[in-house]
């Protein structure tokens, strides 16, 4: 965090907003109903399409007859793989510095093959989607069944078929880490613990389903795309690419997203689908995933089966980490970002907070005929977590040492930073032992440990777990940019101040419902001096906002923020120098405050913007000779000095376990994190306690179950279980804070630390009330049966 | 009435946000598309269409229920009240101010529905509202965003407020 | 998804509902609260030509006593049936049932009718009109017929109901001075349909328990009396009532829960609602949970 030659920081700007819990602007309007998703906006000439999926996990299609379909009531078109290739070109997945990554080409409807259950391969255009819907029960396809890579561990058996023959194996990308003397520590160790984890498939389940409505205006030569996602200017970027169309042709707007989380920051097929019948019917066409689509379809993630060890000294350091990761990724690597990141996660974090300088892993992404994986909140976060905080956790029992301590014992101190982890990441400054004390005394450690003890002599048994973990935020170009991908690292903030003093903020970060609007207002409002509801923020649109990434991997604050920030110091360095010829005085000597130019050091009001708005917009003829205000202010920033701002954070969860049902009861769960600067802690905390939520949700329930022929089984909201209110705890929150120095706002990401923790502190709090029992379980989600099981009773 | 013979499609009449509507309404359009998409009231939001994620949650004849569950047709002679008539009748302002306070809410999706059931919790004065109670009235509505600690915190505040202010009313 | 196609009628008789589900046979479904068809339909699981509404047919919806009965008529909402003064006082199990059937805002609209006609195998109101010793009221253009529950439920999604007929109410027994009942289910989350569960009736008699019933759903086909666990509890073996269960119940196996898994919590079930009958003190109720 920068300070100003009096020593103070932006923090203690008069009027500040910044760290304050400030209820974001925006959200009233989603409180009265008003707010505009996808499916909310209203079009003329608007068409509806629906799709027909493959039945079949992986089936050559032979014919696909469209002619019955064609004559129902309602329909406009019924369009087949083949026919929307002449206009949406195929694309391929991969990355140029994942070495070794490999995929093959995708087409928005599938033409020769179907390879899962759910890839769209037909369209139907209809006046309704109801009417789109009963033409599809129409469409006939011949398919022959081909057999299907179901089973990840067996993906790579020389007898299991090629899913893509030209690859000539269903090995994706495979990358080994090797760092320092691996085998000699684990020879040496006093003990090692090993262990099989094994992480359920799950997916987002966005509330709002995944959306777009594509119009094609032929006479302006436009496409105009309402999308419920994260990165409009990435989706512009690719619709120009694959429809064949110049930049100036293609508008991505993004109005209200009804969740996110890093579901709607891919390119789906039939998204892309539905652009490409707007250019080819010239009208607009609107898709709108229903709940059964979905999960055939979004992207699911975390299908992972790793087996680790770790070495143990005999006073409980941790000396090594050997760990084997094998995931399953669906039968292509997902556009553009790639379904090999989350496996290179995995590999860059396991055990991350802690001082081992021993590290080998091997990740081994395969693919299979599942539907496709990619990124999903706190990518790979929260299986690094587990393998490690699980490994700590069966070392200190092994070693007779409470959990906490042997974690005390082993984090990188918070005076070693500047640092690399054994990874090779390479940590700015991080926070661990004051994370785990401020830890130890808000949750009352000592004392539930107590109550732990005399409750299991009761036969009540609960557990405490603990999960200390590290966080990828602030990703530079060092996460796609340099493996080619257009994918903008550097995000941009325009502000222009209007006559009355009010002040617009077009931002290229985007909003869905995390509050980034709210703390561009926080900023812009405290870098220029208008009061808060004096800002109006843009964001969401390729045509009026600046260019950039968007939002994810928790950049909307710490990188868009920065823009923000610095953007609002030159429009107030704009504002006092006009004010300064008004007034013919120093604009070093005056500031911006509360909407007034103001004397900087007694604070005495010269002139309010109102009136140099009214002098500057209506009597620019009064200025003294010379001066040209410029009331708008651009300045971009992305982060240079570090790849990522890593963050840190503990999680501990306390829980009941019934001994005899296998029921898990989730009795509390705090978190203390450190994102840096606390922009806004109300938003920041419901960020955590969203995330951790979201965590539970893969530690015990969430998980896409196929069967032996890839039909997935449970792809409902009656199905597939996703976290209720009343089986979730209340969650207590606490910061530290290390800001760091790559901007001068200091703020980090804080979006995926919940979900990055909470399930290993939910498995470790389990597997602790199972210990009295020889018990242990590593297979999420855990589930009253996998805990059953454990205890020998089924 | 007309709807007694078989047709696909009738002529409903009813009460929507305190206003008299009609419509003719396709027998198999559900209630939550009838009043997106003929009515514009798209505070009503579909989430699951199959009963679950709570989303659509609308009050008729002033219960909650399922927009997706119910057809549009069976709308005729009710009194039906979504998330925009409530608000401009300003009967869940407290709620809704509680709920803005609290940052109860993200993107926002599920919060109609959640405004909905929340509501007619609260216009339960007989109810404790507890957060074990709260919780239990909230289970069949889905946030994914909040992990429903703000929420509870939210509904509990109003709860709370509507009590201390209904005993100042008796003293 | 959006519903197929089809028709719809609301008819003001019961007469005239029986008129039109005979005259469509079956093509035509009965509407009642609608929480299970119309899920059906919007998934395109269904796909009747005609719907045919009992919502505005007088009479069919309240709750009342008529000598040693109480009557629930078949269009009355869960949340009514549970709420109702008259089935509070006199059928508590059906009351206790009550907050374990889905959410608010289905059971403000589902009914108790729709419930036992559609006869989901791991829903709450069928086992308790087994349990209760319930009669089924059903009426066809050929009558009324009167079907006690052991006999009503036959299947999964199976009743005795014959085409053209709906049901009209549910009677129950009032329960004796010395009634004793319980009820528990485990679902994994609050609302959710049960892993198992069970509505159990009986009476207290000497110092033990006599004309048992329990009624375990969400481990069959359909609702089922386990006969010899019942015995075994009046004999007060627990271990031997938890030990008949295998050769009583058919649990499913479904891709998230094993059929073993179902048996050994209908086992646990079972331990603590006989322990509450027979008013053991350290019995702690199946809680829902994760």
């Amino acid at each position: 965090m920068s300070t100003d030659a009096t020593g103070l920081t932006f923090l203690d700007r008069p009027n500040s907003y910044i760290g304050r819990s400030v209820p974001r602007p925006n959200a009233r309007r989603l409180l009265e109903g008003r707010g505009v998703y996808v499916d909310d906006v209203a079009m003329a000439r608007l068409a509806h399409v629906a799709f027909l999926r493959s039945p079949h996990a992986h089936a050559r299609i032979l014919s696909v007859g469209t002619q019955a379909a064609r004559a129902m009531p309602g329909v406009i078109a019924v369009v087949t793989g083949a026919e929307l290739a002449q206009v949406c070109t195929p694309w391929i997945g991969v990355l140029g510095h994942f070495k070794g990554l490999r995929s093959a080409p995708q087409h928005a409807l599938a033409i020769d093959r179907a390879t899962w259950v759910g890839e769209p391969l037909c369209a139907v255009v209809a006046h309704s989607r109801a009417e789109a819907e009963d033409a599809l029960a129409l469409v006939e396809v011949e398919f022959e069944p081909l057999p299907a890579v179901v089973e990840m561990e067996t993906a790579l058996d020389p007898g299991t078929p090629a899913i893509h023959p030209e690859l000539g194996d269903n090995l994706a990308f495979e990358r080994v880490l090797d760092v320092g003397e691996v085998d000699a520590t684990f020879r040496d160790a006093e003990v090692v613990v090993e262990e099989t984890f094994h992480f359920g498939r799950h997916t987002g389940v966005c509330l709002e389903p995944r959306a777009i409505l594509a119009d094609w205006a032929p006479a302006d030569g436009m496409l105009t795309v309402h999308h419920s996602f994260q990165a409009p200017h990435m989706m512009q970027d690719i619709l120009c690419k694959h429809l064949s169309l110049p930049e100036g042709a293609v508008r991505v707007i993004c109005r209200d997203v009804g969740g996110s989380f890093g579901i709607k920051v891919h390119i789906y097929p039939d998204e892309m689908a539905t652009c490409a019948l707007a250019l080819m019917l010239k009208r607009p066409v609107k898709f709108v995933a229903d709940r059964l689509e979905s999960f055939q379809s979004d992207i699911h993630a975390r299908d992972h089966r790793v087996t680790a060890r770790m070495a143990f000294s005999a006073e409980g350091d941790i000396l090594a980490i050997d760990m084997d990761d094998l995931t399953g990724i669906g039968p292509y690597s997902v556009y553009p970002r790639t379904s090999a990141v989350e496996a290179n996660q995995v590999v860059n974090l396991t055990g991350g907070p802690y001082r081992h300088r021993h590290y080998r892993a091997r990740a081994r992404v395969v693919l299979q005929n599942k539907a496709p994986t990619c990124q999903y909140r706190a990518v790979g976060h929260p299986i690094a977590t587990m393998v490690a905080e699980g490994l700590v956790d069966l070392g200190a029992a092994r070693l007779g040492l409470d959990p906490l301590s042997v974690r005390e014992r082993n984090v990188i101190p918070d005076d070693a930073y500047p640092c690399a982890g054994v990874s090779g990441i390479r940590l700015e400054k991080l926070s661990h032992q004051a994370a785990l004390a401020k830890l130890k005394a808000m949750m009352g450690y000592e004392h539930l440990r107590a109550e732990q003890a005399a409750l299991r002599r009761q036969g009540i048994h609960r557990g405490i777990g603990l999960a200390a973990f590290i966080e990828i935020t602030n990703p530079s170009a060092a996460f796609y940019g340099v493996g080619g991908a257009r994918i903008s690292s550097q995000d941009g903030c325009t502000l222009r101040l209007d006559p009355q003093g009010g002040v617009v903020a077009a931002v290229s970060v985007t909003e869905q419902g995390q509050g980034t609007e709210g703390i561009i207002a926080q900023i812009v409002a405290t870098a220029t001096g208008v009061p808060m509801d004096k800002v109006r923020v843009v964001s969401g649109d390729t045509q009026t906002t600046p260019y950039g990434g968007g939002t994810w991997a928790s950049r909307g604050a710490g990188i868009g923020g920065e823009a923000a920030w610095q953007a609002g110091k030159a429009l107030r360095g704009n504002v006092v120098s006009v004010a300064g010829a008004i007034l013919q005085a120093d604009p070093g000597s005056l500031d911006v405050r509360d909407g007034a130019v103001v004397d900087a050091a007694t604070g005495a009001e010269r002139m309010t913007l109102a009136e140099l708005g009214r002098i500057v917009y209506f009597r620019p003829d009064t200025l003294p000779p010379g001066v040209q205000p410029e009331f708008v202010a651009t300045r971009h920033y992305v982060p240079k000095d570090y790849p990522f701002a890593f963050t840190n954070g503990v999680q501990a969860s306390y829980v009941e376990v019934d001994m005899q049902t296998g029921f898990v009861r989730l009795l509390k769960h705090w978190c203390v994190e450190d994102c840096g600067t606390v922009l806004n802690p109300l938003l920041v905390d419901e960020q955590i306690r969203g995330g951790i939520v979201q965590g539970i949700g893969g530690a015990l329930f969430e998980h896409c179950l196929y069967d032996a022929d890839g039909q997935l089984q449970n792809g409902s909201m009656a199905d597939y279980l996703v976290p209720m209110a009343c089986e979730m705890p209340d969650i207590a929150v606490a910061h530290v804070v290390s800001a760091t120095a790559s901007s001068e706002i200091g703020a980090k990401g804080a979006g995926e630390a919940g979900t990055a923790g909470a399930p290993a502190a939910v498995v470790n709090a389990i597997n602790d009330a199972l210990r009295p029992f020889g018990a242990r379980v590593a297979r999420q989600p855990v589930t009253p049966e996998v805990v059953l099981e454990a205890l020998g009773l089924i | 009435m007309a709807s007694e013979n078989p047709d696909r499609e009738h002529a409903v009449a009813f009460t929507l946000n305190g206003e008299a509507v009609r419509a003719r309404v396709p027998a198999r359009m559900h209630l939550g598309d009838l009043l997106r998409g003929t009515f514009g009231l798209t505070g009503v939001h579909l989430g699951c269409e199959h009963g679950v994620c709570g989303a659509c949650t609308i009050l008729v004849d002033g219960r909650a229920v399922r927009a997706c569950l119910m057809l549009g047709v069976q709308a005729d002679g009710a009194v039906i009240e979504t998330v925009e008539g409530l608000t401009e009748s300003g009967l869940i302002r407290d709620l809704q101010d509680a709920f803005h306070a609290r940052n109860a809410l993200q993107c926002g999706y599920c919060t109609p529905g959640m405004l909905v059931t929340a509501a007619e919790l609260l216009a339960d004065e007989a109810a404790a509202s507890s957060r074990e109670e709260i919780r239990a009235a909230i289970s069949g509505n889905y946030c994914r965003c909040t992990g429903y600690h703000a929420i509870v915190d939210a509904i509990a505040t109003t709860a709370e407020a509507r009590r201390d202010a209904r005993r100042e009313a008796v003293e | 998804m959006k519903a197929p196609d089809f028709a719809y009628a609301r008819p003001a008789s019961l007469d005239a509902a029986l008129a039109l589900l005979a005259e469509h046979g079956e093509e035509a479904a009965p509407l009642a609260g609608g929480q299970s068809l119309v899920t059906a339909l919007n998934m395109r699981l269904a796909a009747p030509r005609l719907l045919v509404d009992l919502n505005a047919i007088p009479g069919l919806a309240g709750v009342s006593e008529e000598g040693s009965i109480v009557r629930i008529g078949a269009m009355t909402r869960h949340r009514d049936v549970g709420t109702a003064a008259i089935v509070r006082e006199r059928l508590p199990l059906f009351a206790a049932a009550l907050p374990h059937i889905a959410h608010p805002a289905i059971r403000n609209r589902g009914t108790i009718g729709g419930s036992v006609a559609l006869a989901d195998p791991a829903t709450e109101w069928p086992a308790c009109c087994l349990a209760a010793g319930a009669t089924i009221v059903v009426l066809g253009r050929e009558g009324e017929r009167r079907i006690a529950a052991g006999d009503f439920f036959l299947g999964l999604y199976a009743t005795a109901l014959r085409p053209g007929e709906i049901v009209t109410a549910i009677e129950v027994p009032v329960p004796g001075q010395d009634a004793v009942w319980g009820f528990d289910e485990l679902a994994r989350r609050h609302g959710d349909y049960a892993l198992v569960g069970l509505a159990a009736t009986g009476r207290r008699a000497g110092g033990g328990l006599a004309d048992l019933r329990l009624a375990f759903f969400g481990v069959a086909d359909r609702p089922v009396l386990a006969r010899d666990a019942a015995a075994a509890v009046e004999a007060g073996d627990i271990a031997g009532a938890q030990a008949a269960l295998a050769g009583e119940l058919d649990p499913p196996d479904d891709p998230a829960t094993r059929a073993a898994t179902r048996l050994h919590l209908a086992r646990v079930l079972l331990g603590r609602v006989a322990g509450r009958l027979r008013g053991d003190t350290v019995t702690e109720g199946g809680r829902n949970g994760v």
